[in-house]
């Protein structure tokens, strides 16, 4: 895993296709209810800390809670629920667990 | 243990665990609050006996991890590394026991002894898990003590495993997190490469550590440490290793599975657990919205309702004898002596006092929704309505604070981690209408606008959180311009309010405020005080009346004459002041012949503008503490400046907007 400037960050995230065919998608776009593990974060230092603290760390185990489509998002991870804003969202990539 | 000085203990734990809990449990009113040195985060210690011993308890900020990522993990890492407590106490909460270990699979790297508290069984049980605490201890090799501290269950027994730890019967031998193995090499490099020129004392392997971390505290130190030569050696291996605090997390997170899997029986997938069923209203992006509304104005309503009068009757029983007796009893000896006592002391400071009920009520209640787990909900329905201001969710928290008291909530922005965000909502928390403004707004409402007063005083609550979206927009795109912080916050499972934990924040955040009203509030009434009397003796005649001449062709843009500027002017030193200055300038000590006489002489169009200039007008003496506290003297005066500006602006405004619509 790379890590990756705050203002490359930016374009990757949004330059991002919903699916890449192999099941790895933003963590943005499971719905509630769906499970996926974390296969890496894309963004800048001091996010990236503050995520892999509260447990966003390849292979971690992720549950979507509430996501409405837009604003912010509730997802489970290592046990606690973690309130994310939508673009925080879109940075970790999950591969969807079927 | 060194026996020549009490016996030290840190209890450290990520938020929402229960430390403030455990704490005071523990150290009960033997507690003291102040701030780490240099730093405006709150620092408790206490101390607590076990078998006639004496133990000294340090409450370390609450953090989720030791990476110098704010002021917070950098104390209380610090702490540990310097101050060398004789055990460390880890409290984590059982029912998410995997993302809490990981604290303290920071501390374990840690030179100090540490016991884990395993808090909150009770709500581990009820979610399901099963935890055997003897094989968690195995697996993790130090202590593990079960407890559920808003019970009171386990308490004994943690002081019991500190008191052998320090009676040196504790064999402390923790398994230790080792990074991902993809990493373990450069690891084992720069550790080699750094040892020599470690200073004491901290550890040669945890430096490298934070070094591979990317900590900017411990990469600084460790610059100024080495040789230029090492340094470029090492700074190259961490510029080709950036990514590697996701192998150090990585490391600790696997560390924490093996334990878990060793120790905890995992709980039916599928179950609905209470906050989840909670949430589905609470966290929903409408529904939230409109219990938060029903939240707040129940919140509201029982502060005026039970505290408006509790604050009369202070006011009346104790207030008003008060400042008679002493005027009648030092009359005599100096009549200046008399007006310092009863208007200066009394009249400035004493009124400040008053509003104690009204504050205590609506900290109670913040109090209430904290411990529930509730405030984080409202943070997260209100980050979409927070977006526009250039903030997130977490803002809102101290903003609502401000509806009490502006004062803690310019300290509440503590809370929030980035510098920008943080500066950003101190500088607009002055402008929400607080309780002492609502009490001028609400006294003066009734006399201008008779039946329509709720309405015109629902106007102004609205009017000032229109100013504040539109300042917040203007100030980040102007003036802190920069990226959004990114949001993330926990929500915490519900629980049930301890009245402990409760009551001793109501208590603290009153105490701040009784501290800053002594410190502040006090010198600076009595310094208006002489300025409302200087030189003449009477208020015409006074600096402060002079003041307000000078600035009355400002005034009269608002509509307002010599006499409401230097009511203005006096509510710097508390806003409630408008009134009591008013009954002075006006000639009338008494509210009922001050209604009247405002009435006959101001048109409703200069009541509005006076209402809307006087919500909006610079912040009190104690908010302009706090901000320079917090924020420094340079942007302390820009939010002076600013508020001013829009002040004048939107009082102008209104009175002119006031008489074209003929009032």
């Amino acid at each position: 895993m790379k890590w990756i400037r705050r203002s490359d960050c930016r374009e990757q995230c949004s330059a991002l296709p919903a699916d890449h065919g192999n099941g790895v998608v933003p963590l943005s776009a499971l719905k509630p209810g769906e499970r996926g593990v974390v296969s890496q974060v894309l963004c800048g230092r001091n996010l990236l800390c503050r995520m892999a603290t509260l447990g966003f760390t390849p292979g971690a185990e992720v549950m979507m809670v509430q996501n409405y489509g837009r604003g912010p998002l509730i997802a489970q991870v290592r046990g606690a629920r973690i309130a994310l804003g939508r673009g925080e969202a879109g940075k970790v990539q999950v591969r969807r667990e079927t | 243990m060194r026996s020549d000085r009490i016996p030290l203990v840190a209890l450290a734990g990520q938020p929402n665990v229960g430390k403030s809990t455990v704490f005071n449990l523990l150290t009960g009113l033997s507690q003291h609050v102040g701030n780490w040195p240099g730093k405006t985060i709150e620092r408790r210690e206490g101390t607590f006996i076990c078998d006639g011993r004496v133990y000294r308890l340090v409450d370390l900020p609450g953090t989720y991890s030791l990476t110098a990522n704010s002021a917070e993990e950098v104390i209380a890492r610090e702490f540990i590394v310097r101050e060398k407590p004789d055990v460390v106490v880890a409290l984590v909460d059982a029912a998410i026991l995997e993302r809490s270990l990981y604290l303290v699979a920071e501390l374990v790297s840690l030179p100090a002894p540490v016991i884990v508290g395993l808090n909150m069984m009770d709500v581990a049980h009820q979610e399901g898990l099963e935890i055997d605490v003897q094989k968690l201890e195995a697996a993790l090799g130090v202590r593990v003590v079960p407890m559920s501290a808003a019970h009171n269950v386990g308490v004994r027994e943690l002081v019991e495993a500190v008191d052998q730890a320090v009676r040196g019967e504790y064999l402390y031998a923790p398994r230790r997190p080792a990074i991902r193995a993809d990493h373990a090499e450069v690891l084992a490099e720069i550790e080699r490469l750094v040892s020599p020129w470690t200073p004491s004392p901290y550890p040669p392997h945890w430096v490298a550590l934070k070094l591979l971390e990317g900590d900017e505290e411990i990469t600084r130190l460790m610059q100024a440490h080495l040789p230029a030569e090492q340094w470029e050696t090492v700074h190259k291996i961490l510029k080709a290793h950036e990514d590697a605090l996701v192998a150090v997390a990585s490391g600790r997170y696997e560390w924490i599975r093996q334990v878990i899997r060793a120790a905890v029986s995992r709980p039916r997938r599928g179950q609905i657990s209470l906050t989840e069923r909670l949430d589905r209203w609470a966290a929903h992006p409408f529904w939230g919205l409109v219990i938060l509304a029903g939240i707040l104005g129940l919140a509201f309503w029982l502060t005026y309702t039970v505290g408006l009068p509790l604050v009369d009757l202070l006011d009346a029983h104790i207030l008003q004898p008060l400042a008679g007796l002493s005027r009648a009893g030092l009359e005599p000896i100096s009549p200046w002596l008399a007006g310092l006592v009863a208007d200066g002391l009394i009249g400035g400071g004493g009124f400040m006092l008053t509003f104690l009920p009204i504050l205590v009520i609506f900290f109670a209640i913040m109090g209430i929704l904290e411990d529930v787990g509730y405030m984080a909900r409202a943070a997260y329905v209100m980050d979409g309505l927070m977006h526009p201001m250039g903030l997130h969710g977490k803002s809102f928290l101290p903003l609502f604070l401000g509806f009490g008291c502006n004062v803690p909530a310019v300290l509440g922005t503590r809370v929030i981690e980035s510098r920008r965000a943080r500066l950003l909502t101190a500088l607009l928390a002055p402008l929400i209408p607080c309780t002492a403004r609502m009490t001028v707004v609400a006294f003066l409402t009734p006399i201008f606008f008779g039946a329509a007063a709720t309405w015109v005083s629902w106007g102004v609550v609205l009017l000032s959180l229109v100013v504040l979206a539109a300042s917040g927009m203007v100030i980040s795109r102007v003036f802190l311009r920069g990226e959004r912080a990114a949001f993330i916050m926990e929500l915490p499972l519900y629980h049930i309010p301890n009245p402990r934990t409760i009551g001793l924040f109501v208590w603290q955040r009153t105490a701040e405020f009784l501290r800053k009203a002594v410190t502040v509030i006090l010198p600076v009434s009595l310094l208006v005080w002489a300025l409302s009397v200087l030189p003449g003796g009477t208020m015409e005649n006074s600096y402060l009346a002079w003041l307000g001449y000078r600035l009355e062709p400002l005034g009269r843009l608002m509509g307002l004459d010599w006499r409401l500027v230097v009511a203005l002017l006096s509510s710097f030193i508390a806003k409630e002041n408008a009134i009591a200055t008013l009954g002075v300038v006006m000639g009338t000590g008494e509210d009922a012949g001050l209604a009247r006489l405002l009435a006959q002489a101001y048109p409703p169009a200069t009541g509005l503008a006076f209402l809307a200039v006087q919500v909006l007008f610079i912040p009190c003496v104690a908010t302009v503490a706090a901000l320079r506290q917090e924020v420094g003297w340079r942007w302390t005066l820009f939010n002076l400046g600013f508020q001013l500006t829009v002040a004048v602006v939107v009082g102008a405004a209104v009175y002119w907007l006031a008489r074209l619509g003929g009032l």
